[in-house]
C-alpha cells in the first residue's frame, strides 16, 4: 500500500469542512448532528494515515464504513428537524464527505478477496447494494436540503416518492391488475404463437429461408407503432394491449426457438436415427430440450418488449385505469411522485418477471454447460 | 448454364422464400381488408339507398373507403406517394418532413447514448469498483421497462424550458446508452487470456493494451450493439413525440392518426417509421461491412 489513499484523504477533508461549516444557512441546526461528522473524521484520517500499515487501513476502512453510514443517519435525520430547503455548504460539505467515504467503501468492497460461498455472495450483494444507497441517499438529502418548492414538484424525493407509493396502493394495484392482464394475455399467445409457428416452419427450409430474415428485420422496427391500429380493432381495454403484446413478442420469439432447434448436434441425431426415432420422437426428445436455452433466452427479451408494448398502448386510449394511462395523466398534472410510484410498480413488475423465467430457466436447463460450470 | 444455376440459386438462397413470404403477406393483407371493412361498406350502401349489390362492388368498395378498419396496401401506398413525392418537404403535411424532425431527434440522442455507453464500457473494464457496483444495476435495468420514463422526462426537461430537439433526444440518447454499455463492456473483455498476458509479458501499460488490444477486439462487439442501439434511439423518440406532439415527428402522426380516425395516415406514419429505422441499421451495418474489411475481421 504504498500509494496514498486520496478518497480517504478527501474524505476527511471534507468532513473537515462540514464541521466547520454552517450546517444550516441563516439558522440553526441542532448540534448533535456534530458527533457523528467527527466520527467521520476521525476514521477518514485513520484510514488516509493507515496506508502504509495494512491492519490499521482495514480497521480505518471499516470504521469509515460504519461512522459513513451512521453519518447519512444523521444528515436524514436532520431534514426532519427543521432544515429544509435551507441547508448550508455546511451541510454540502457533509454530503460529499458521506459520497467520498461511501465510494472508499466499495473499492474497498472490491478488492476484498472473501472465502467462496456466502461470504463472496454476501459481498457481491453487498457492493451494488451500498452504490444504490448513496444514490438513493444524494437524491433524498440534495433535494429536501437544497431544492426549491418547485424542484420539489419537479423532482420528488424518493421519501416522497414512497409516501405516495404507500398512500396509493389500491390505485397502483388497480393499474397493475389492469395492465398485467394484457401483458399477461398477449405475451403468453405471442411466446406460444412463435413457438408453435417454429416447430410448424422447421419442417420447411423453404419457409425457415423466407420468415427468418423478416423476422429479424421485424425484431428490429419499432413495432410500438401498430397501437394506435391495435386500440381502434380492439377497443380500448385490455384485449388491445394484449394484441399489441402478441405482434411484438411474436417474432423474437420464433428467430429464438428456430435458432435453438438448430442447435442439436449431428451426433446426437444421428444416434436418434440409428434408434430409428420418429421425427416426433427426436423432436421430443431431443430437439426441443437442446432448444431450451434459446426459448428461454427469447421468452427472457419478450418479458421486457411487453412490458414496453401494454405500457405504450396505454399511451392511446383506455379505461380510466392502468399504468401507462396512469404515467400519462399524472405527468400531464403535474404529480410526478406518482409517476415515479408507478416506475417503481413497473421496475419491480418487470424484475420479478424476468426473475422467475430466469429460475424456470435454471430449473429447465440445469444440464446446460453455463450452469455446470457455476456449481463446479 | 449460369441461368439456370442462377434460377435454382433463386429458390434455394433467401431471395424466392423472402419475395414468396412477402407476396404471401400482402395477398393476406387484402384478404383482410375485405374481410375487416365488409360491415363498414355494407353499412356504406346501405346509407347511400343503394338495396343490392354485387360481391364485385362490394370487394371494390371495401378496398378504396376512406377511414377503413384495414387499409389495403395500394392505399397505404399512395398516401406515402402522396405525403413522399408530392408534398413539398417543407410542408407539415409532407412525410419528409415529419421524417427529418424525428431523425434528427434520433440521431442526435443516438450520438450522445452510444458515445456516453463506449465511455461507461471504458470505465467498467478498468474501475473494479465501478464494475462491481454499477454494472449490476445496468444489467438490472434492461429487465424493466425504461420507456415508461419518456412522459415524465420530456415533461420535466419543458418545465426547465428545455424545449426542441432535446428532450427527444435526451429519451433516444437514454434507451440506446444501455444496449450500447453492455455489448462494449462484453466487447472490452473479449481478448482472451492469453493475449492479455502475452501484452503483459510485453510489459505493455494500461493504455497500450487498451488502444492496441481491447479497442479493436471490440469493435464487432461495438456494431452489434449499435444497430440495437439505433433501432432503441427511434422506438425512444417515437414515443417521446406522442408527449411532445407539437413539433411534429411520426408518433405526432400517428397520435393525431389515432385522435381524428385516420388510419391510412397511420399505416403510412408506420411504413415510414419502419423504413427510417431499416435505413438507420442499414448505414450500421454498412459502416460495420467497411471497418471490418479495413481491421480484417470480415468473413
Amino acid at each position: 500500500m504504498k500509494r496514498p489513499d486520496w478518497l480517504a484523504i478527501l474524505a476527511a477533508a471534507a468532513s473537515g469542512l462540514a464541521l466547520a461549516g454552517p450546517l444550516a444557512a441563516g439558522g440553526v441546526a441542532p448540534g448533535w448532528a456534530r458527533p457523528y461528522l467527527a466520527a467521520l473524521v476521525a476514521s477518514a484520517v485513520l484510514c488516509a494515515g493507515g496506508a502504509n500499515n495494512p491492519a490499521r487501513w482495514r480497521l480505518g476502512s471499516l470504521m469509515l464504513a460504519l461512522m459513513s453510514a451512521a453519518a447519512a443517519v444523521a444528515l436524514v435525520a436532520l431534514l426532519g428537524a427543521g432544515l429544509q430547503s435551507n441547508a448550508g455548504w455546511g451541510y454540502a460539505a457533509a454530503l460529499a464527505a458521506v459520497w467520498l467515504a461511501a465510494w472508499h467503501t466499495v473499492s474497498w468492497l472490491a478488492a476484498l478477496r472473501p472465502p467462496a460461498g456466502w461470504p463472496a455472495r454476501l459481498v457481491n450483494l453487498a457492493i451494488p447494494l451500498v452504490f444504490g444507497l448513496t444514490l438513493l441517499f444524494l437524491w433524498e438529502c440534495g433535494v429536501r436540503g437544497f431544492g426549491s418548492s418547485m424542484m420539489k414538484v419537479i423532482l420528488p424525493a424518493p421519501s416522497a416518492i414512497a409516501a405516495r407509493f404507500g398512500s396509493s396502493l389500491p390505485t397502483l394495484g388497480a393499474d397493475f391488475v389492469q395492465t398485467f392482464k394484457g401483458v399477461t394475455a398477449g405475451y403468453v399467445m405471442g411466446c406460444g404463437a412463435g413457438i408453435l409457428a417454429a416447430i410448424l416452419i422447421d419442417r420447411s427450409p423453404f419457409l425457415q429461408r423466407g420468415l427468418l430474415p423478416l423476422g429479424n428485420l421485424v425484431s428490429a422496427l419499432p413495432i410500438v407503432g401498430v397501437a394506435p391500429i391495435m386500440v381502434m380493432w380492439f377497443g380500448f381495454d385490455w384485449q388491445s394491449k394484449a394484441a399489441i403484446v402478441v405482434i411484438m413478442t411474436f417474432f423474437p420469439q420464433l428467430v429464438n426457438t428456430v435458432a435453438g432447434l438448430a442447435s442439436a448436434g449431428a451426433m446426437e441425431r444421428d444416434l436418434m436415427k440409428t434408434y430409428a426415432a420418429s421425427y416426433g420422437q427426436t423432436l421430443l426428445n431431443l430437439r426441443l430440450p437442446a432448444a431450451l436455452p434459446f426459448i428461454f433466452n427469447g421468452l427472457k427479451i419478450n418479458s421486457t418488449l411487453a412490458l414496453i408494448g401494454a405500457i405504450v398502448a396505454e399511451f392511446f386510449g383506455t379505461p380510466i385505469v392502468g399504468m401507462g394511462f396512469r404515467i400519462n395523466t399524472e405527468v400531464g398534472r403535474m404529480n410526478i411522485d406518482m409517476v415515479w410510484a408507478t416506475i417503481v410498480v413497473a421496475a419491480l413488475a418487470g424484475s420479478l418477471f424476468y426473475g422467475l423465467l430466469a429460475l424456470a430457466e435454471r430449473r429447465a436447463t440445469f444440464w446446460h454447460a453455463s450452469y455446470r460450470q457455476r456449481a463446479g | 448454364m449460369s441461368a439456370r444455376r442462377g434460377l435454382s440459386g433463386f429458390w434455394t438462397g433467401h431471395l424466392g422464400p423472402i419475395l414468396a413470404v412477402c407476396v404471401a403477406i400482402v395477398a393476406l393483407w387484402y384478404a383482410g381488408a375485405v374481410w375487416m371493412n365488409a360491415d363498414l361498406q355494407r353499412s356504406a350502401f346501405d346509407n347511400a339507398g343503394q338495396k343490392s349489390w354485387t360481391t364485385g362492388e362490394l370487394v371494390a368498395g371495401t378496398l378504396a373507403q376512406e377511414r377503413p378498419r384495414l387499409p389495403a396496401p395500394h392505399q397505404v401506398a399512395q398516401e406515402l406517394w402522396k405525403t413522399v413525392v408530392d408534398t413539398a418537404p417543407s410542408s407539415k403535411r409532407s412525410l419528409v418532413y415529419h421524417a427529418g424532425v424525428t431523425l434528427s431527434a434520433t440521431l442526435l440522442g443516438f450520438l450522445f447514448g452510444a458515445g456516453l455507453g463506449v465511455g461507461l464500457a471504458v470505465l467498467i473494464v478498468h474501475v473494479r469498483s465501478l464494475e462491481r457496483s454499477l454494472m449490476p444495476w445496468i444489467i438490472a435495468s434492461q429487465t424493466i421497462p425504461i420507456i415508461a420514463l419518456a412522459p415524465m422526462i420530456v415533461i420535466i426537461l419543458n418545465q426547465l424550458d428545455v424545449t426542441g430537439i432535446v428532450p427527444k433526444a435526451a429519451i433516444a440518447a437514454y434507451l440506446s446508452f444501455f444496449p450500447v454499455t453492455v455489448g462494449m463492456v462484453k466487447g472490452l473483455r473479449s481478448p482472451d487470456p492469453l493475449q492479455l498476458d502475452l501484452l503483459r509479458t510485453y510489459s505493455a501499460s494500461q493504455a497500450q493494451t487498451f488502444w492496441s488490444l481491447r479497442l479493436p477486439a471490440s469493435v464487432p462487439f461495438l456494431f452489434a450493439s449499435l444497430k440495437v442501439g439505433v433501432a432503441a434511439s427511434l422506438v425512444g423518440t417515437v414515443v417521446a413525440e406522442l408527449t411532445q406532439s407539437a413539433d411534429g415527428g411520426f408518433g405526432a402522426r400517428l397520435l393525431a392518426g389515432s385522435y381524428y380516425g385516420q388510419t391510412i395516415q397511420i399505416w403510412a406514419a408506420i411504413f415510414a417509421a419502419a423504413f427510417c429505422a431499416c435505413a438507420l441499421i442499414a448505414a450500421v451495418a454498412l459502416a460495420d461491412r467497411v471497418v471490418a474489411r479495413r481491421m480484417g475481421y470480415a468473413r
